[in-house]
């Protein structure tokens, strides 16, 4: 048996650009095994133990906050969620203030999710403990691009070569951007589509291709992962309406079954707006594997958890 | 004058051969004897390895006792990884590996399989492990090589071969599954 | 005193000189220049391996007086000033209360005599209030020494007014600068659109925001004949705009900022919010287009766009921290390394931006080194390296990306308004 050769050194996540093929590919390998002790019936592990984790979550969540806070526990980790909505924020703190506050409290990792782009990049500057970015406005969510792959990577036993269409509002979308990162690095070949208005400047220079058609994005997909379409964005005068937008954009049994291939993967990062980007029956139908992303997505964090963990007290060594 | 150069052109360290590949069949043979001995049997006997050679050498065990006993005795292999202290001995990758254990280990007698027993911390985290895992009616522990400097209350029930060693000294097991073809037990003089 | 300036390299772009030589300052004014000058009882400064140029003109400065005192201070903005080999600066007038009256203007003008080291000259507002509803009384600002008049930080957006606002300068043969944006386009944006704003997920600010604006004006400025400045120009459109109003006689200038040629979108990655500025850093094609402009005279001032924030602003989360860098004390060693050394310009061409230039079109005086002007002098050694440390920095705030960079050129000494305020680096 070879070893792996892959290390991990870093101390935070903030982003899946600046990670190299191996260090996704460690990270999705140790998920597999974290999977297996969520099927154990202790499925408890004193890996953290004594360590603090906290949840900073500066803008609504409520299945990556949970996802977290399990993997956490499992892992034996103690943890504690600052919910913006009953924290001094509401106060007028400032980012820089609630950094120092968690510095004193000497706790070893924070997991941040905020509206503003940089902003765990902001705090990683100022604390000493590992920060984990739990999405950053419009720019990365690292893990939900990773559970997304481990997914893929489990039903298509590969990612190499794979067609993936990711379809919505990529403009504004973070988990857009890490899931291109993530599936160029491991060599997929990645389409994305949506209205031109809600195209970001310059995507194509990431290595993905752009169309502005929903055919040429289903045709020969093997997996296509469907964004949430915010309705604030048709306010803005970004699209005309949702009717304009699911007529020509939404997933439905008729556009499947006209261009997808039968063994095709329908993900979603949640939550659904159900009758919009997905029609009402596709969310629970055999293409869908939405589920299995929520699960998939403990095992993950526990892996990011685990390694940032074992990176940081390496750097102290 | 020129510095006597001659002294740095010395092995640093000399290496002492223990066992070789034939002494570590012999060796294995034996204890997969005894320890059919002291069960009385292989009744509700199952082997589990440490990773990574332990659980190599929990399969030669397994295998040995078929061939005495004809009968199957279930094998398992698990990783500690996430059970370990700070002063647990790491190979230096901050990884985990799979745990496979495929049946109950509720009320069985588990026989833990290491390569070498050293400070103990390692046999330490398995037993945590596995009592995650259920309720097993005993463990004993069956190692290729103890080498002494315990640091915990753990002793062994079934030894391979006691080396006493010091502790600047290291000890290795050399697999053909996990080096290199030419099986043999190493002691490495500091 | 008297002040004898000895063996440096003479530039003064005004007059077409560049060679070595001495300058005597009599009674505050260029009594002699060039050739080799004695002087009895004159404070002799040794300028050999220096260049002696006419003190630098910026032509667009925020000292946030009054009203943001804890930013900066006319005071602290004219020491900064004076390090950076700035004899005059125009202090943009969106401040609290912005320059629209009288009082104003002559306030500035005196915490500027107060200050006692350069010339403040203001620049008063196109509209009252600066709120781009009615006109201010231009007249009367440009009696009490507005050279110009400006709404920077906004457009005008009405453009019926703007019209209307460049018709009434050009009768009094005011200077409009004009800053131009569309905020509609610009939207929630806080840095260029392209590869980089979709990489780092920060809003974008579509270029649009300023092309359409400077087209906008230069064509009403055109019909109406005033002159019209466009300020801080930052993209190869504007540039182009730009580029063929002045083949057809129109009466426009631009300037650029040195942040706008040193760096680019790029170098937001990080998240750096000194970095942050309005209008934003531009991307690489774009900066070899000003850059283009510069050398071929397209853009004919260098101004610094100076804009002091109190480090707890900028502190923040990129979206929420204000947009703006200083920049008086690291204008000189970074321009000298983007257009000289990394450019195919020389000292003459950069100096005529800075300081000839400047003067000649706000119609100030000075930028030159005229026998006879005002003794408005510079000197720099163009070889001298130096570290731009926080601890060292003179204006009030210490918003700028340089700091802890390396510098090579320095301004050593600076005489303003016949007086030596600078003496080796040291305000005197």
């Amino acid at each position: 048996m070879k070893t792996n050769p892959a290390k991990w050194t870093k101390k935070h996540l903030l982003g899946i650009e600046e990670l190299t093929e191996e260090e996704i590919t460690l990270i999705l390998d140790q998920a597999a095994n974290f999977r297996e002790v969520l099927s154990r019936a202790i499925p408890k592990v004193p890996a953290l133990r004594g360590k603090t984790i906290v949840n900073l979550f500066c803008e609504a969540s409520t299945r990556t906050r949970a996802s977290f806070e399990l993997a956490a526990k499992r892992l034996s980790a103690d943890t504690l969620t600052v919910n913006v909505n009953t924290s001094s924020f509401l106060k007028g703190e400032t980012l820089k203030d609630t950094a120092k506050n968690l510095e004193a409290m000497k706790i070893d990792m924070i997991v941040m999710r905020h509206g503003c782009a940089g902003a765990p990049h902001f705090l990683s500057e100022r604390v000493t403990s590992s920060v984990v970015n739990a999405g950053d406005g419009m720019h990365e969510h690292p893990t939900q691009a990773l559970l997304d792959v481990f997914t893929i990577k489990e039903k298509k036993e590969k990612i190499k070569g794979l067609k993936v269409s990711i379809i919505g509002d990529i403009a504004h979308s973070r988990v857009a951007r890490s899931n291109i990162w993530a599936l160029t690095k491991l060599g997929a070949i990645v389409t994305v589509c949506g209205p031109k208005t809600l195209m970001p400047a310059e995507i194509e220079k990431t290595g993905c291709t752009v169309t502005y058609s929903i055919k040429e994005a289903l045709e020969n997909a093997d997996v296509i992962n469907v964004l949430r379409i915010q309705m604030e964005r048709q306010q803005k005068g970004l699209f005309p309406t949702i009717r304009e937008y699911v007529q020509n954009f939404g997933i439905t049994k008729e556009v499947l079954k006209k261009y997808a291939k039968k063994d095709l993967l329908i993900m979603h990062p949640g939550p659904i707006n159900r009758g919009v980007e997905l029609s009402h029956d596709i969310a629970d139908s055999e293409y869908s594997v939405i589920l299995d992303q929520v699960t998939n997505g403990v095992a993950v964090r526990m892996a990011v958890l685990f390694l940032l963990s074992q990176g940081a007290k390496r750097k102290e060594v | 004058m020129c510095p006597d150069d001659k002294r740095g052109e010395i092995e640093m360290s000399t290496t002492s051969r223990i066992l070789d590949e034939a002494g570590i069949k012999r060796t294995l043979m034996r204890m997969s004897h005894e320890i059919i001995e002291k069960n009385q049997g292989t009744e509700r006997l199952v082997v589990i390895g440490i990773k990574t050679r332990g659980a190599f050498l929990a399969e030669r065990i397994a295998g040995n006792i078929k061939e005495i006993e004809g009968k199957e005795v279930p094998v398992g292999a698990i990783d500690i990884n996430l059970y370990r202290d700070d002063l647990t001995e790491t190979a230096g990758q901050p990884v985990v590996r799979s745990t496979d254990i495929g049946f109950d280990i509720n009320k069985k007698k588990v026989i833990l399989v290491d390569d070498v027993l050293f400070s103990g911390r390692t046999v330490r985290c398995a037993l945590d492990e596995l009592i995650d895992f259920g309720r097993p009616e005993a463990i004993q522990l069956a190692v290729l090589v103890d080498r002494g400097h315990r640091e915990l209350p753990i002793r062994p029930d079934f030894v391979g071969k006691n080396i006493p060693t010091a502790k600047t000294e290291s000890v290795e097991v050399r697999l053909k599954e996990t080096d290199n073809d030419q099986e043999e037990v190493l002691v490495i003089h500091a | 005193m008297d002040i004898l300036i000895k063996n440096g390299r003479i530039i003064d772009p005004a007059n077409g000189l560049d060679e070595k030589g001495d300058i005597l300052v009599e009674k505050g004014v260029i009594s002699k220049i060039g050739g080799t000058i004695q002087k009895a009882g004159a404070e002799v400064i040794d300028a050999k391996g220096k260049i002696c140029a006419p003190g630098f003109i910026d032509m667009h400065t925020h000292l946030r007086e009054p009203g943001r005192e804890d930013a900066e201070t006319v005071e602290t903005a004219s020491r900064a000033a004076v390090r950076g080999g700035f004899t005059t600066v125009c202090a943009m007038p969106n401040t609290t209360p912005p320059c629209d009256s009288r009082a104003n203007t002559e306030f500035i003008i005196e915490q500027g005599k107060r200050a006692g080291l350069i010339r403040v000259i203001p620049i008063g507002t196109i509209t009252k209030g600066r709120k781009g509803e009615e006109l201010s009384e231009m007249a009367e600002l440009q009696r009490t020494g507005c050279p110009a008049v400006s709404d920077d930080g906004d457009s005008v957006e009405d453009a019926s007014l703007m019209q209307r606002a460049l018709e009434y300068a050009s009768m009094l043969d005011l200077l409009v600068i004009s800053h131009c944006e569309d905020k509609k386009i610009t939207g929630a944006g806080v840095m260029r659109e392209g590869y980089f704003s979709t990489v780092l997920g920060l809003a974008p600010i579509p270029k649009e925001a300023e092309s359409t604006i400077v087209a906008r004006d230069i064509s009403l400025a055109e019909r109406t004949g005033a002159r019209i400045h466009i300020a801080h120009v930052s993209c190869s459109e504007s540039v182009e705009i730009i580029r063929e109003a002045k083949k057809r006689g129109v009466k426009v200038t631009a300037e650029v900022t040195p942040h706008h040629l040193a760096l680019m979108d790029k170098d937001l990655k990080g998240y750096d919010t000194n970095m942050k500025v309005n209008p934003p850093l531009a991307g690489e094609a774009d900066v070899k287009a000003l850059k283009k402009a510069v050398k071929d005279g397209t853009i004919d001032v260098i101004a610094t766009d100076h804009a002091p924030h109190p480090e707890h602003e900028k502190e923040k989360e990129f979206d929420h921290a204000p947009f703006g860098m200083i920049g008086l004390e690291t204008a000189l060693p970074v321009i000298r390394k983007v257009l000289i050394e990394e450019g195919d310009m020389e000292w003459p061409e950069v100096i005529e931006k800075l300081a000839s230039n400047p003067a000649r079109i706000l119609g100030c005086g000075r930028g030159t080194l005229s026998k006879g002007a005002v003794a408005d002098i510079v000197m720099i050694d163009p070889e001298r390296e130096w570290i731009y440390e926080k601890e060292g920095i003179l204006s009030k705030s210490v918003n700028s990306p340089f700091i802890g960079t390396k510098m090579k050129g320095q301004v050593t000494d600076v005489v303003a308004g016949g007086r030596h305020v600078l003496k080796a680096r040291g305000i005197v």
